[in-house]
């Protein structure tokens, strides 16, 4: 992460990692989370889903920081994210 | 490293029916986005989720009531608000949400709406406001900005629109608050205080409608929302006779009354089932 000023704790914050997960067939390809998600993670994807639209895809999967806000911009619960560590389990 | 998953389930499956999903909501209407936060709100204010129910009257955000994995019911055009308030009164321990759009709940139900808010009926209404009547192809409705465009006002609209909040606080609610889809965590975070207050409490909540108004309006989805950005100001406290909506000067948002009183199950106890006459007549 870039900042203007080194927060003097920085070498101790530890940022939150998610992992997005997309349920692509719910998708109607709207574009909300890939517009607002803050870290630019996602991208269009150049498939098509079943009923023709383009569903997101993961460009910089290391930047998600599990904010959640593609997943409650979502009108279609058509994707989500979970912490990182708690996905591997 | 591909760190995407394909994965069917979503964390608010377990309370959508989701033999249903996807719904019927066109790509990038805004109703999605105002039930999903209707939903985390449901979650995560706790309230017993066997004691809540749904419901909506017709139009397109009157779908609602469709998609929830609770009990739910789709009313009538404009008579969700008198279903609700038939269902608290004959079960007051239950928790009674009304979700539907601004032609049902404003033009066909907008005097139910008044008297159920002069009465402090304890609900939490929901109103999806895409200023038009979007299922049945964009009409005018009462909340239509002058001079918008829409099928029946082709030349712009002529009237003047309500300001929703004003007429809330008006007609006595206890909890009146405005936000917008993008808005969606203070969204969350306003129907979660409203299930948790007495009384009746009304969320207007702002969402594109783009087939059937951003079409002519010549809005974009992804429009609307960066105006959502650009133009809104987030107004604490503000007196609801102020809050402004006018997509050039500027869309006041927040939450503008919270102020508890009586609710109408409290008068009519008060006054028809005091105390003691119910011993007297059990004496008896
Ligand atoms: C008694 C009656 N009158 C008219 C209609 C036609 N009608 C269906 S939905 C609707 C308006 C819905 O508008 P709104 O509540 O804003 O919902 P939206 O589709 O915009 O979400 C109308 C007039 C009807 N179904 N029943
Ligand atoms: S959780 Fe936040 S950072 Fe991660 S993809 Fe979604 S919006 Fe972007
Ligand atoms: S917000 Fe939802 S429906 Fe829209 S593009 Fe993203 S995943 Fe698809
Ligand atoms: S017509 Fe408008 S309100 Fe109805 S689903 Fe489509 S975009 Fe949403
Ligand atoms: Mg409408």
């Amino acid at each position: 992460m870039k900042y203007w000023r080194v927060p003097l704790d920085a070498d101790q914050i530890e940022v939150t990692r998610g992992i997005v997960h997309i349920v692509a067939e719910r998708c109607k390809g709207c574009g909300y989370c890939i517009a607002f998600c803050p870290r630019d993670v996602l991208e269009v994807s150049p498939r098509y889903n079943a009923k023709g639209y383009h569903p997101p895809q993961v460009k910089r999967a290391d930047e998600c920081v599990n904010c959640h806000y593609c997943e409650i911009i979502c009108p279609d619960f058509a994707i989500y994210s979970v912490e990182a560590s708690a996905d591997l389990v | 490293m591909n760190k995407t998953k394909e994965r069917n389930e979503h964390p608010l499956d377990e309370l959508l029916r989701t033999d249903r999903i996807p719904h019927i909501w066109c790509p990038g209407c805004g109703i999605g986005t105002a039930f999903s936060a209707s939903l985390v709100a449901m979650k995560t204010s706790a309230i017993d989720l066997q004691k809540t129910v749904m419901v909506s009257g017709i139009g397109c955000s009157g779908r609602g009531a469709g998609y929830i994995k609770l009990d739910s019911y789709h009313t009538t055009h404009g008579r969700a608000i008198p279903f609700a308030t038939g269902m608290k009164l004959a079960n007051p321990e239950l928790n009674v949400v009304v979700f539907s759009g601004d032609g049902d709940l404003f033009a066909i139900g907008g005097n139910h709406f008044i008297h159920a808010a002069r009465r402090n009926i304890d609900l939490t209404v929901v109103c999806v406001n895409n200023f038009n009547y979007g299922m049945t192809g964009g009409q005018a409705a009462a909340t239509t900005p002058c001079n918008a465009r829409t099928t029946t006002t082709p030349r712009g609209n002529p009237e003047t629109p309500f300001n929703l909040p004003f007429m809330a606080f008006a007609a006595g609610a206890s909890y009146v608050a405005r936000w917008t889809i993008l808005h969606t965590r203070d969204l969350t975070k306003s129907v979660e205080e409203a299930l948790l207050r007495r009384g009746f409490s009304f969320i207007e909540v702002l969402a594109p409608c783009p087939t059937s108004y951003g079409r002519r309006n010549k809005q974009k989805p992804l429009d609307t929302l960066k105006a959502y950005q650009e133009r809104t100001v987030i107004k604490h406290a503000c007196h609801p006779a102020e809050v402004q909506l006018d997509f050039e000067r500027g869309i006041t948002l927040g939450k503008f009354f919270d102020l508890e009183r009586p609710t109408f199950l409290d008068m009519y106890d008060r006054t028809c089932r005091p105390q003691e006459r119910i011993e007297k007549s059990e004496a008896v």
